[in-house]
Order: structure tokens, then C-alpha cells, then sequence
């Protein structure tokens, strides 16, 4: 064979230094990731590091009642934000997060049926609320409330991706019962969580949104925008639970932090971002 | 299995290898064949899609061509609107993410043709463009040819990006990858399964192919 046409494992020794790096990137940074915890002295820390896995609607609240838990009680807390579905799928696969809040208390609750936390233990913590966001340089009056969303002049509304986000399918239940959804659907794009789908907005690529009043009472967008609340006869009402996985490495430090949450300082803060809080607390 | 996701998958990865092919072959062949002393820079630039997380193409995609920048203002007012939410967005995502897959193999193309036979093209009084298209190309297809089908491929496979910029919309923006994603969330294990599967099998064809249509491979099938 003459050498003077190229083959594949040549393009490909070429690119191997490339290749090489990333696979050996790859293992090192896990096994770094997994001797960290060990690394560090259990005597400087009363209860260790609780990993909590938080919906992102809890993202800013959930960044304070963190910090003001690691000063109360000496707890190192490691928060992780993101979508609630994929949290569960996580969860059911082995992740190691010590208390998973989640915006749909429908995922505890299968945690539960599943054997993957003890039964009858899912807290509800809050109820979430919708609200309907524009950019402060928007000419839409949201005070016209979600009819507003039938104006020919909205291109892109955002909303969660209502297959798996709970504020998703809520917003989804508030349009269809406003008579309004037929007329908005062509021209819906899709969050895949609630902070990805206020970023839509607050960026200007969409038009309007469908938000957590959560977010929207965050310092990210506090000031940023207007908003119209969606009356809570529109959809049902977004029942957030909390649960501590069977898989919890400490499960000591994942009880204090859910017994932080029931304190009076912690609810507090989570009605400062527009949460409404169960009474009993029971599920 | 949604095949509306897969006909978009496939229209934006054959879009993004015909788009590449084209602007591919003549980056290939100034950076194969140029003496700029600054060429090392380009190729920086060719290569970074290798190294850079998708999520900062995403980012300045989405906040760079957002409405309330200058380029994504100028973009609106030539073209009506902005570019993420649309095919189009996904296109210059796509094209852009996977420039150095269509391009590196090309160059490696380029480069294993013997430089007598082009100076002796060029002597013969062929024009430099005859000279590619009769000397350079048929030496070098196996090269170009695994270019443009590792651009499609690496396109169909392409998730971070599109899950930036995209917003998800079925028949426009929620490709293969982002459909599985979905049904992961979902908890829809079967048709997650399915598409997985597919698209599993799809890739080791492909592999297959470049790999079964290198000249070594055929010489093994022919000695046998």
C-alpha cells in the first residue's frame, strides 16, 4: 500500500494527543472529586458536608438558608441546583445527595414507592407560584395578565418544559384554563428547568415568560422586569416535598438541615422569595 | 420513537457536512499549504471547538446574539429575527462546534499528497484550482470524505449546545439528543431506550464505514 494516501489511523494519530489528554482528564479529576470528602478532618466538622440536591426554583433562597445553616450549626453544605426530574433520575441511580428538595413533591413520594427512601418521611416544605415576567424595556402591559400572550407582536414565550419541571406543567394547566394556550403553543420554547427558562427572558430572547415568583424576587431579577401574578385558581398548586435518599452518606447532617428548614429564620426567608408555607408541614 | 426529532437531526447534520464540506476544503487547503508565519493562530482558532466546553458557544450564542447586544441587533435587523429558538441558530451552532472534525482530517488529506505531483501540475501549466480539483482532491478523498462524515455525525450526537440555545421546540429545535434527555427526565425508560439504542447502533455504523473504507482495510478483505 503506497503511503501517500491518507487513512483514518493516521487522521487519528494525529488528533491522539487531544485524545489522550481528555482520557486521562477524565479519571483524574473523579478521583480528586471522590478524595476530597476524606481529605478533610471530621473533627473540624460537627456533622461533615451535607450534599443537597435543590430544584432550581430554590436556587437563590436556597443559597442563603445554606450559608445561614453552616453558621448556625458548623455544617459544610455542598449545593447542587438543577432540574427536578433529573435529580430523581439521579437520585434513582445511585447519587450520593444527602436531602433532594424538589419542586414536585410527586418525586419524593416515588422515591418512597420505589424503596429508595423511608416511607412516609417526604416533608412539604413550600408551595411554589407562577407568575408572568416581562423585560423592563418591554412595551407589554402585563397587567393585561396572560390575554396579554395572544398580542401578535410576542414571538417567543418561555415556559419549563412542562414533560418534567413542575413550574412547566403548571404554567401549561394556567394557560389552557385561561382559553389562551391554542393561541400561545406555536410559539412557546421550552426551559429545561425554571432558572434556564428565566434566563430566556431576563437575556431578551424571549419575549415573555411563565417564572417562579421565586426567581423573579431573586436579586438576579429583582428590578429587572415586571410581573403579573397568575391567579392560583388556574393551576394546581405547586406542592414542593423534600426527602432524605436511602443512599445519604449522612444522613445526621441531611436531618439537621431539614430540621433547620422547619426553623422560624428559614421560613421566613423562603416567604421573602414569595413561597408559601404549608402549615403543618405534613404531607 | 419520535421521528419527527430524528428527520430534524438528520436535516441539521446533512445541512451542517454540506455547509462544512464547502468551507471546510478551502481552510483545509490554506492552512495545509500557506507559509504565513501567523498560521499557527488559525489553526488555534480551527481547532478550539476540540477543547471548548459547549456551553460557551451556547452562552455567547444565546447572550451575544441575544436581542440586546450590537451583533445580535445587527443580525435581527438584517434577517428579522435573533437567532436562538431557530434552526438557524442551531445550523450556526452546529457548524461552528463541529468545524475542526470536518476540517483536521481534510489538512491530514491534504498533507499525505506527494508535492512533486502538484509541482509537476502547476509545471505542466495547470491553474492552481484545476490542479486541486484533478491532483489534490482524488489523492486525498479518503480524507475529505471522512471529514464530512464525522462533521455529521459529531452533528447528530451534538447536545450541549443545542440545549442552550435551542428552547426545545418539537419539528424546530428538539433534536435526537435532547428528545432521549427529555424521556430520561421523563422517566419514560422505553422510548428513552429505543432512541438510545438507535442512535448506538447509528454511530457504529458509521465508525464502521470510515473504518471499513480505508484503503488498508479493503487490501485485508482482498488478500483473504
Amino acid at each position: 500500500m503506497s503511503e501517500g494516501r491518507p487513512n483514518v489511523n493516521w487522521i487519528l494519530k494525529r488528533c491522539f494527543p487531544v485524545f489522550a489528554a481528555l482520557a486521562l482528564a477524565v479519571p483524574f479529576s473523579c478521583a480528586r472529586a471522590a478524595a476530597r470528602p476524606a481529605a478533610s478532618p471530621a473533627g473540624q466538622e460537627p456533622c461533615g458536608t451535607v450534599t443537597v440536591a435543590a430544584a432550581s426554583d430554590l436556587s437563590y433562597a436556597m443559597n442563603e438558608i445554606a450559608a445561614n445553616f453552616g453558621k448556625a450549626t458548623g455544617c459544610a453544605v455542598r449545593l447542587s441546583t438543577g432540574s427536578s426530574g433529573n435529580f430523581l433520575v439521579q437520585i434513582e441511580n445511585g447519587a450520593p445527595f444527602d436531602v433532594f428538595f424538589s419542586a414536585d413533591i410527586a418525586y419524593p413520594k416515588k422515591l418512597e414507592a420505589e424503596g429508595l427512601a423511608a416511607p412516609g418521611s417526604t416533608y412539604l416544605y413550600a408551595v411554589g407560584k407562577i407568575v408572568l415576567w416581562v423585560r423592563n424595556d418591554s412595551r407589554l402591559d402585563v397587567g393585561k395578565g396572560l390575554a396579554l400572550l395572544r398580542d401578535p407582536s410576542i414571538r417567543k414565550i418561555a415556559i419549563a418544559n412542562p414533560e418534567h419541571a413542575p413550574y412547566g406543567r403548571a404554567a401549561v394547566q394556567a394557560l389552557r384554563n385561561a382559553g389562551v394556550y391554542d393561541a400561545v403553543k406555536g410559539r412557546l420554547v421550552l426551559g429545561e428547568n425554571i432558572s434556564q427558562t428565566a434566563q430566556f427572558v431576563e437575556s431578551g430572547d424571549a419575549d415573555a415568560g411563565v417564572l417562579a415568583l421565586s426567581l423573579v424576587l431573586s436579586p438576579a431579577l429583582q428590578g429587572k422586569g415586571r410581573s403579573w401574578n397568575i391567579p392560583e385558581n388556574l393551576y394546581a398548586p405547586i406542592r414542593q416535598g423534600a426527602v432524605i435518599p436511602r443512599g445519604s452518606r449522612n444522613p445526621q447532617g441531611a436531618r439537621k438541615f431539614l430540621d433547620y428548614m422547619k426553623t422560624p429564620a428559614a421560613a421566613r426567608l423562603l416567604q421573602r422569595y414569595g413561597f408559601v408555607l404549608p402549615a403543618g408541614g405534613k404531607s | 420513537m419520535n421521528w419527527q426529532a430524528i428527520a430534524l437531526s438528520l436535516k441539521l447534520a446533512i445541512s451542517v457536512a454540506g455547509i462544512l464540506l464547502a468551507v471546510g476544503l478551502p481552510i483545509a487547503y490554506w492552512l495545509t499549504f500557506s507559509r504565513w508565519r501567523w498560521k499557527f493562530l488559525v489553526e488555534a482558532v480551527v481547532a478550539l471547538p476540540l477543547v471548548l466546553p459547549p456551553t460557551v458557544l451556547g452562552y455567547y450564542i444565546l447572550v451575544g446574539l441575544g436581542p440586546r447586544n450590537l451583533p445580535g441587533k445587527i443580525w435581527e435587523s438584517w434577517f428579522g429575527h435573533t437567532l436562538p429558538f431557530t434552526f438557524g441558530g442551531l445550523l450556526v451552532g452546529s457548524v461552528l462546534y463541529s468545524l475542526p472534525f470536518a476540517v483536521q482530517p481534510i489538512i491530514a488529506g491534504f498533507e499525505t499528497v506527494d508535492r512533486r505531483l502538484i509541482e509537476a501540475s502547476w509545471t505542466l501549466g495547470a491553474s492552481r484550482l484545476r490542479t486541486f480539483f484533478r491532483v489534490i482532491l482524488p489523492l486525498s478523498a479518503t480524507g475529505v470524505v471522512a471529514g464530512t462524515v464525522l462533521s455529521f455525525a459529531h452533528t447528530i450526537g451534538e447536545f450541549g449546545v443545542v440545549l442552550m440555545v435551542g428552547g426545545n421546540i418539537p419539528g424546530v429545535t428538539r433534536t435526537v439528543s435532547i428528545d432521549i434527555y427529555d424521556q430520561a427526565l421523563a422517566g419514560n425508560y422505553s422510548a428513552a431506550n429505543q432512541t438510545a439504542l438507535l442512535l448506538l447502533l447509528f454511530s457504529f455504523l458509521v465508525l464502521s464505514i470510515i473504518y471499513g473504507t480505508n484503503r488498508r482495510a479493503l487490501g485485508l478483505w482482498r488478500k483473504a
